[in-house]
């Protein structure tokens, strides 16, 4: 068979990603804004698909948002990981998923430096065993969420209530995909069609019905930058990339955006209110915005889960435009009803 | 070879980050901190490997070196393997430990940084922690988030957070045995001392300005010259 252009670059970046039995962590930016897309993730696999994911109530932050705004030392981070890998053996796990984009790039950076200068791992298991008295094994195999998602992407397909497709014209729905700079642009073997066309989020709406929109600025940075947001006076950063990146989207007409990072999905959505709120400007149609999704929320809805049971009252770009154009049912009474 | 550029070269990320520049700008091209900033990330290499301390120290003392978003772009780009992302960290840790750092505006808001991340970690397990993050100081978290933040229990129960309970789950509290062990992690790797270090310029500079502690945290927080911007 002859496999030609982007398909056979994205054959060379394929993983072997194992469908059971890992230890999950928890991402900090989503817990605090997509509580649900966590909820949903692993009421996925373990009831749905009775898969075993293990969590503990004693990890912690990774450290990942400090370390890339400068306020904790490498030696810091890479020893929080650790005492998680601890955590990870102590619990009889071999495989490792996080649930973020930060944490997973982290990891990835943390085992690929080991493996260059193993007297830096020896000094960090140093510090963890002094602090903690704690020792750790290396993960067998690190995964995003989303790469098991992507793996289940079939499984999810076979039970799904709904298809992303236009209800009315029959057409698939026009998606954006934002993939997050961590997952693939350090590592690309890393990440599931490495870092030109990563396909983790191409795979997802395939199999569930919809269409990818290519377009210009599609790589590039939701413009989170971390010190960029997270310092008040720094924000124009931001939001001028995220700006960037919709006005090179419009003229594709997307219906909806996938996520897969923590913290895109956050500036996605809430900078849309914004320019909105500065310029009048909406990407959306009839004066709405575009719709930003978790691929956790995505899968939810496609199998058939209530919008606001995913969460999606914590948005602040309203999702009903999306829901009406695939038909799916809601109460608009209950949304924010507590 | 001078002083700084061993020290920086002590920094794991500076030794994965450089290797030989040629200078094609293809880092820049893709940056998208050059787009906003007056920000070359090209020449930030090409300074660190001229191994010029002048050009090293000015660096740790500006702005420029505070413009990169930590995105790493720039590494998936690089014809010659370099990490422009990788340097700048190895920089700004250097700017910290040196106290260069209260000599920029940009490289000043380390301070409110340090405070409100590393706080979070130590007090809660978590970098962001949704009782410390609060529309005041995040208006475009919109209408929502308003309401989000007003009643922050009841929607945390009803899309199924476990927030400040017991066992795991969503935003669950951190046992205090667990925050201890970061904290002692943080005392024995650097952390702390970076802590300290910044707090010690940060009160000295705010005294010399005449503002209390929070004033100086609101004022490096919230104020920006437009001559960064492009
Ligand atoms: S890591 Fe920094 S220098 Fe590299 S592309 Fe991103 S913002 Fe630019
Ligand atoms: S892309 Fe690499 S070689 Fe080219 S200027 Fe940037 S750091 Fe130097």
């Amino acid at each position: 068979m002859n496999i030609n252009g982007k398909k056979k670059i994205w054959s060379e970046y394929q993983k072997e990603i194992p469908e059971d039995h890992y230890f999950y962590v928890r991402s900090c930016i989503r817990q605090n804004f997509f509580p649900a897309s966590e909820k949903l993730f692993l009421e996925i696999v373990r009831e749905r698909l009775s898969l075993d994911f293990f969590e503990t109530e004693h990890h912690t932050t990774c450290g990942g948002i400090a370390y890339h705004s400068d306020t904790i030392p490498q030696e810091t981070v890479m020893t929080i990981v650790a005492r998680q890998f601890a955590l990870m053996t102590e619990a009889g796990y071999k495989n490792y998923v996080a649930s973020c984009i930060t944490s997973f790039g982290l990891y990835t950076e943390i085992l690929d430096t080991w493996h260059h200068f193993p007297e830096l791992e020896s000094k960090i298991r140093d510090y963890l065993w002094k602090t903690t008295k704690r020792e750790f094994q290396k993960p067998e195999y690190l995964a995003h969420a989303s790469d098991v998602v992507y793996k289940l992407r079939n499984k999810i397909a076979s039970q799904a209530k709904y298809k992303l497709v236009n209800k009315d014209t029959g057409e698939p729905l026009k998606v954006v995909e934002h993939i997050g700079c961590h997952y693939s642009k350090m590592f690309p073997s890393k990440g599931v069609g490495g870092a030109e066309y990563p396909y983790v989020l191409t795979g997802m709406i395939e199999a569930w019905g919809g269409e990818i929109v290519d377009y210009p600025e599609r790589r590039h940075c939701c413009g989170f930058g971390f010190r960029q947001y997270l310092v008040q006076a720094n924000r124009g950063y931001s939001i001028s990339n995220t700006h960037k990146k919709f006005e090179s989207m419009a003229p594709f007409k997307p219906d909806m955006i996938i996520t897969n990072c923590p913290g895109c999905p956050y500036f996605l959505d809430r900078w849309q209110y914004v320019i909105k709120e500065m310029e009048g400007k909406t990407y959306g149609e009839n004066g709405e915005g575009i719709p930003v999704f978790t691929y956790e929320e995505v899968a939810g809805l496609v199998l058939g889960y209530d919008p606001w049971y995913l969460g999606m009252q914590m948005h602040q770009t309203a999702v009903e435009p999306l829901l009406d154009k695939i038909g799916i049912k809601y109460n608009k009474e209950e949304k924010y009803l507590l | 070879m001078g002083k700084l550029f061993d020290r920086l070269n002590e920094d794991y990320r500076f030794r994965e980050g450089l290797n030989a520049c040629i200078n094609c700008g293809t880092c820049t091209a893709i940056c998208p901190a050059a787009e906003f900033y007056k920000y070359d990330p090209r020449i930030i290499t090409d300074t660190v490997q001229s191994k010029n301390e002048e050009a090293i120290e000015e660096l740790l003392k500006g702005d420029t070196i505070w413009y990169c978003g930590e995105c790493m772009s720039c590494v998936t780009r690089c014809p010659r393997k370099n990490a422009p992302g990788l340097i700048i960290m190895a920089l700004r840790s250097l700017s910290m430990d040196t106290g260069l750092f209260i000599h920029s505006e940009k490289g000043r808001q380390q301070y409110a940084l340090t405070v409100a991340l590393n706080n979070n970690i130590l007090n809660y397990g978590y970098c962001v922690y949704p009782r410390t993050f609060k529309y005041k100081s995040h208006p475009e978290y919109g209408p929502v988030g308003k309401w989000i933040e007003e009643n922050l229990e009841a929607v945390h129960k009803k899309v199924g957070s476990n927030l400040d309970g017991d066992g795991p789950g969503i935003l669950r509290k951190i046992p205090d045995e667990d925050l201890k062990e970061l904290k002692d992690i943080f005392d024995a790797t650097g952390a702390t001392k970076r802590m300290e270090t910044i707090e010690m310029y940060s009160i000295e500079r705010a005294k010399a300005l005449g503002m209390s502690r929070e004033e100086y945290l609101n004022h490096i927080f919230t104020t920006t010259l437009k001559e960064h911007h492009r």
